[in-house]
């Protein structure tokens, strides 16, 4: 008789082998053109706030863990995108504690708080930023660096600047802005990485950058409607928002048309942020708006059962 | 051709080279048959032998008075040396039959001519099936003279043969159909002699290449072609699930809460329709099938055509043993199997295959926190919110699990296999389902 006894558990017995922590890989990957792109345009500088920022969020979470006795989680990665996320959206002048303040607050008051990946409400970088706005207003505008301006092209663009760079280097990212969002074109190359690794799906990033150029288009007030329309969605950090902010995971929806309205939403807030409120800002609340509807999004877009009659 | 499908689902390793080119070995047991009185949905089987009793191969041993069951016949001929319950798997014990073989294999009903099922009455046909014991042979063992009596049989427009075989690593179905494909298509034949309207369907995946031709070169050569038409699948799990190839090749739902039957269709297994052939043909009940041995821990893989009531262990044997050691011994796929505790446990009616996984092939993981990633929602076949499900299946929310169809799952086990913090959704799902089933038959 053979005694041997073996595992018993619930099926499936196999896994994909994809994990939490390889796809804040992925992630960190697709943000790394966008990385190199700040470096070239602001120095070292930008590599330093990210490092700050990063090292910030991760020990944040380590201390909080460790203070709690829960389950040390840093391995998964998170919060190094949230690091990286948080740094892109600072201006390049902050001072150094900027992302060290910031980096606590994303992952302490947005993130943990809550309970942890997963469970935050709110998009942790845009939240912290949001926060440092309201509370270093002044640090976190001011657009020189070592006396040049880096003032992003959309605040140039609705002031009829005649410095405003060309169409042309604002795709490429010779440009000022907020660290991450200089190169449209370093940030779609992640973006598209993203798509082919399966991280992020293109429902929200095309209907969030689709809204906001077809309002642009349609509501344009200087120069031709497509050129202006391509700056809208070059500029300002909406690539940045659309394809990496917007996108994530815990403060998104999890159906497909809750993704479609969540990109939509979205881009009518940006627009009229941008046109109503005269503010370069738009993307950054207009996301942390739409988190605060992704629970009733998802109640009102549960997907027809299969088999279902309605 | 434009291969057929069903949405979401997902693409596992199928690790089919395992057995996939080898030939079927026939296998006796050694000792002992052992004959579980449970191997299909219904009621339990009372055994109608007692120890000591002299039985023979094909005899009736047990056997059940309620409506939905399917007796059991002998395998070998021996003597009862036992009766008694053996433990299962999730901690069930189940009573059982254990017959100490005499290796003479002595035939209680000798006589196998081939008969005419076209003389006989619909009545008739289906209770030979239903005494022949055949249950679905995939794995879900619901007895066929059931599923091939609806009331509105007439109204039964289509019948689906399903060779499909998503499940990764098991290729029974594939060698049955290599190996007995005029047998399959005659077993269609004789089900579409019971519903006068229906046209028949081979569904198979397109990774099953010589199935395929083996199939299509049966239904040519006994001149089928005017009524069984084979359907090209795409490979993708889960396939081979009734509701999705309803879908994948008529284009209709089957709506919550319904069967096949009210939407026009009835499903059997390619194995079903073999043993139906070799019951209404010859009269020999269901008592052997083909059962694929293998999985990373097995030394040589393969599938072995196996009398029922054969204890794993024999099979085990006959493939060599173990080369590594095993974690999880799976009665079944790696998609929806069933662990059992030991090798003891015997081959029944809807065994497919014994997976024997290492700990590299079948990990374990702990659960980490849902991140909310959407994946599962993308795989689930039943466009289910498998996320939800697991928390209110946790919580014992029944009523908001049962408000977003949870009860309509199909235990797949996509989303599960995707889910990037190794939640056991299925788990969770399956629990809360059997407490509404529980709380039903409270409520009567
Ligand atoms: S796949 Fe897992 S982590 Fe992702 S949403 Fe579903 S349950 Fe949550
Ligand atoms: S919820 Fe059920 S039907 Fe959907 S993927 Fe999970 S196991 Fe399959």
């Amino acid at each position: 008789m053979n005694s041997n006894t073996y595992l018993e558990s619930s099926s499936p017995h196999i896994h994909q082998g994809i994990s939490t922590k390889s796809i804040m890989r992925d992630v960190i990957i697709a943000l790394l053109p966008a990385l190199v792109a700040s470096i070239i345009v602001f120095k070292i500088r930008a590599l330093i706030i990210v490092v700050l920022s990063v090292v910030s969020c991760v020990l944040g979470e380590l201390l909080w863990q460790k203070t709690f006795k829960q389950k040390v989680t840093i391995d998964d990665l998170s919060a190094v995108v949230t690091g990286i996320l948080l740094a892109f959206s600072l201006p390049p002048s902050v001072p150094y504690y900027i992302p060290v303040i910031g980096g606590i607050f994303a992952i302490i008051i947005v993130k943990q708080i809550f309970g942890g990946i997963g469970k935050n409400f709110l998009n942790p970088a845009l939240a912290s930023r949001a926060f440092l706005m309201a509370t270093w207003p002044a640090v976190m505008t001011k657009w020189t660096l070592d006396g040049i301006s880096t003032a992003t092209p959309l605040e140039l663009l609705n002031n009829a600047s005649p410095n405003l760079p060309s169409l042309w280097e604002v795709f490429i990212g010779y440009t000022g802005g907020s660290i991450g969002e200089t190169s449209a074109l370093a940030l779609i190359i992640g973006g598209i990485y993203l798509l082919y690794r399966n991280v992020i799906t293109w429902e929200i990033p095309v209907s969030y950058i689709g809204s906001v150029f077809l309002l642009s288009f349609l509501f344009c007030n200087t120069g031709t409607p497509f050129i202006f329309a391509l700056y809208e969605i070059f500029a300002g950090g909406l690539l940045l928002g659309a394809i990496y902010m917007a996108t994530d995971y815990t403060t998104s929806p999890v159906t497909k048309k809750g993704k479609f309205i969540m990109g939509i939403g979205c881009g009518v807030l940006t627009f009229l942020f941008r046109t109503i409120g005269q503010t370069a800002e738009g993307v950054c609340y207009s996301i942390l708006i739409m988190n605060l509807f992704v629970p009733m999004i998802e109640r009102h877009t549960i997907p027809r059962t299969f088999g279902e009659v309605k | 051709m434009n291969t057929l499908t069903f949405k979401n689902g997902v693409h596992p390793p199928y690790n089919k080279e395992l057995t996939e080119n080898k030939p079927v070995t026939k296998l006796l047991p050694k000792e002992k048959a052992v004959f579980l009185m449970q191997q299909h949905t219904g009621a339990i089987c009372q055994p109608i032998v007692k120890k000591g009793d002299r039985v023979l191969v094909g005899q009736v041993i047990a056997d059940a008075v309620a409506s939905m069951s399917a007796p059991i016949h002998s395998s070998i001929s021996g003597e009862v040396v036992d009766i008694r319950e053996i433990p299962y798997a999730e901690g069930a014990h189940i009573p059982a039959i254990i017959i100490k073989n005499d290796h003479q294999y002595e035939e209680y009903n000798p006589i196998h001519n081939l008969l005419d099922y076209k003389e006989l009455s619909r009545e008739h046909i289906i209770d030979i099936i239903h005494k022949a014991g055949i249950v679905g042979m995939g794995g879900a063992a619901f007895p066929t003279y059931i599923k091939l009596n609806p009331s509105n049989y007439k109204k039964i427009d289509s019948i689906i043969l399903n060779g499909c075989e998503c499940e990764p690593y098991i290729t029974c179905d594939y060698k049955l159909m290599l190996n007995e494909p005029i047998k399959i298509v005659k077993g269609l034949n004789i089900i579409l002699h019971l519903f006068p309207n229906a046209k028949g369907y081979i569904g198979i995946e397109d990774n099953k290449k010589e199935a395929i031709s083996a199939i299509e070169k049966a239904i040519n050569d006994i001149g089928a072609s005017d009524k069984i038409e084979i359907k090209i699948l795409e490979t993708k799990y889960p396939q081979g699930s009734e509701k999705q190839l309803i879908y994948a090749i008529l284009g209709r739902e089957v709506p919550i809460g319904k069967l096949p039957a009210d939407i026009g269709c009835i499903v059997q297994n390619v194995a079903t329709s073999y043993a139906i052939y070799e019951a209404v043909a010859y009269r020999t009940p269901l008592i052997s099938r083909i059962v694929t041995v293998t999985g990373d821990a097995i030394a040589n893989p393969q599938d072995f055509w196996v009398k029922l009531g054969t204890p794993f262990q024999d099979l085990i044997d006959a493939a060599g043993g173990f080369i590594k050691k095993p974690v999880k011994i799976i009665s079944g796929g790696p998609m929806m199997g069933i662990t059992m505790p030991n090798t003891n446990i015997p081959i029944t009616k809807a065994t497919t295959a014994i997976l024997c996984l290492t700990e590299d092939a079948a990990p374990i993981f702990e659960e980490e926190n849902c991140i909310r990633c959407g994946r599962c929602v993308r795989v689930c076949p039943m466009n289910l919110l498998p996320l939800y499900l697991d928390k209110f299946g946790r919580r014992n929310d029944i009523e908001r699990f049962e408000k977003i169809n949870g009860t309509s799952c199909i235990e797949c086990g996509c989303c599960a296999y995707v889910c990037p913090s190794y939640i056991r959704i299925v788990n969770s799902i399956r629990k809360a389902k059997r407490n509404i089933t529980a709380n039903n038959n409270i409520k009567g």
